[in-house]
């Protein structure tokens, strides 16, 4: 523990700690650069806007991402740590879902990577459970007031997935164009997808 | 315990930060480090106990909980359980970053291990649970005036409130004693839902607040 003057900058402790493990073998700094390139390069939104787009423009598959979204997002090869159970919530006009982890920042990491600054900071993780049509409002959603609001605090080993509402205009896109439309936010629900 | 990351809530912490369209994962290059570096040891100190690695970004100063943004807490948490364990000499970090910077410091000598004893029984956090679940959906709850010392995933802001089972999930190993290497005791864990203004008061926005709960937090309402 160190008080804020004397705090050490956490580049020069993560250096030193990885030194620290390099020389006693716990961990190999190549295999670490290939964890830290999938993270960066293949886990990630792009995969949730994926199995948004396919929920959208495939009712089958719309149907089983309700009903089991773990084995659905699974069809489509996501899988891994944070995800063990998926569950998919759907926006519809008469509610709007959010996501949030006040005790930590769990989240799916499969489909959305690893978690974005705003959910971590403890601004939003303390208010969103509290006032979170003001916070919506902050964040430049206004939800209306005759749109029930859903908090879903992933208290546990449950991750969630928002499905969101499929913009108007976009009948005749396919799921390959519409999932460039989908965004990261929209899927946790702090956002809607906008149209084109 | 009632740690700094049971944050829902508390008040103080000012705007959200606006979202950024294309944030990329790490915002600086240590984080990622960080990121690895807490991810891939994990398994040789824990074997892979998240509840453990929770537990130790609980009991973080508030300082080092908060100076240095998710991946300082990370780390922080990381040289706590490396320290407990006795991979890391208390201080060895502080010591290398000063050699680091030509100083002449004499680093603490490496310690005998002490790693937890502790094998999972299966992988994740998943289980099965012979008994049958207590609650159902439907049932109204009422959460337990808990005040445990040690881990717990029920938060503050959920303590001594009635709620609706709004569904049964898979059971969980219970982090209460599995992040302190004292048995996985799996539970039946629920999706409970509360009103905003049973847990806020009657001028509080009104919405519904859904949180998973273990079975052991949760009694009939009466």
């Amino acid at each position: 523990m160190s008080g804020p003057t004397d705090r050490i900058p956490p580049a020069l402790r993560t250096e030193a700690l990885e030194q620290l493990l390099v020389e006693r073998e716990l961990v190999d700094p190549a295999v670490m650069d290939k964890f830290i390139a999938t993270y960066e390069r293949d886990v990630g939104p792009m995969n949730g806007a994926k199995v948004v787009a396919r929920a959208w423009t495939d009712p089958a598959y719309h149907e089983r991402l309700l009903a089991d979204g773990t084995a659905a997002i699974k069809e489509m090869g996501f899988g891994g740590p944070q995800g063990e159970h998926i569950v998919v919530l759907e926006q519809a006009a008469d509610v709007h879902h959010v996501v949030v982890c006040t005790l930590c920042s769990c989240y799916p990491w499969p489909v959305l990577g690893l978690p974005p600054s705003w959910y971590k900071d403890p601004a939003y993780r303390s208010r969103v459970v509290r006032e979170p049509r003001a916070v919506l409002a902050e964040m430049g959603l206004d939800v209306p007031a005759d749109r029930r609001i859903e908090v879903w605090d992933s208290s546990a080993e449950v991750r969630y997935l928002i499905l969101p509402r499929r913009p108007a205009g976009t009948e005749d896109w396919d799921a390959e164009r519409l999932a460039g439309l989908v965004t990261r936010d929209a899927m946790v629900g702090v956002a809607e997808v906008g149209a084109p | 315990m009632d740690s700094i990351a049971d944050m829902g809530g508390m008040q103080g912490f000012g705007p959200v930060p606006a979202p950024e369209a294309d944030e990329p994962p790490f915002a600086e290059t240590w984080e990622g480090r960080a990121f690895a570096l807490t991810v891939l040891t994990m398994g040789r100190i824990s074997g892979q106990n998240l509840d453990a690695f929770r537990h130790a970004l609980g009991r973080l100063h508030p300082l080092d909980y908060l100076s240095d943004g998710y991946y300082g807490r990370w780390l922080n948490a990381a040289e706590l359980m490396l320290t407990d364990s006795r991979i890391l000499a208390p201080g060895a970090v502080d010591a290398r970053v000063r050699r680091n910077r030509g100083e002449d410091v004499t680093e603490p000598p490496l310690p005998e291990p002490r790693r937890p004893d502790y094998a999972p029984t299966a992988a994740g956090s998943l289980r099965e649970v012979d008994d049958p679940p207590r609650f159902a959906a439907g049932d109204t709850v009422r959460t337990r005036d808990l005040h445990p010392t040690g881990p717990t995933k029920l938060p503050l802001y959920l303590r001594r409130r009635t709620g609706t089972v709004a569904a049964l999930r898979p059971a969980h190993v219970l982090p209460d004693t599995h992040a302190v290497f004292e048995g996985e005791n799996a539970q039946h864990v629920y999706t409970v839902s509360f009103r905003s203004r049973d847990l806020w008061g009657p001028e509080a926005e009104d919405f519904t607040l859904h949180a998973e709960l273990f079975e052991s937090y949760l009694e009939p309402d009466s």
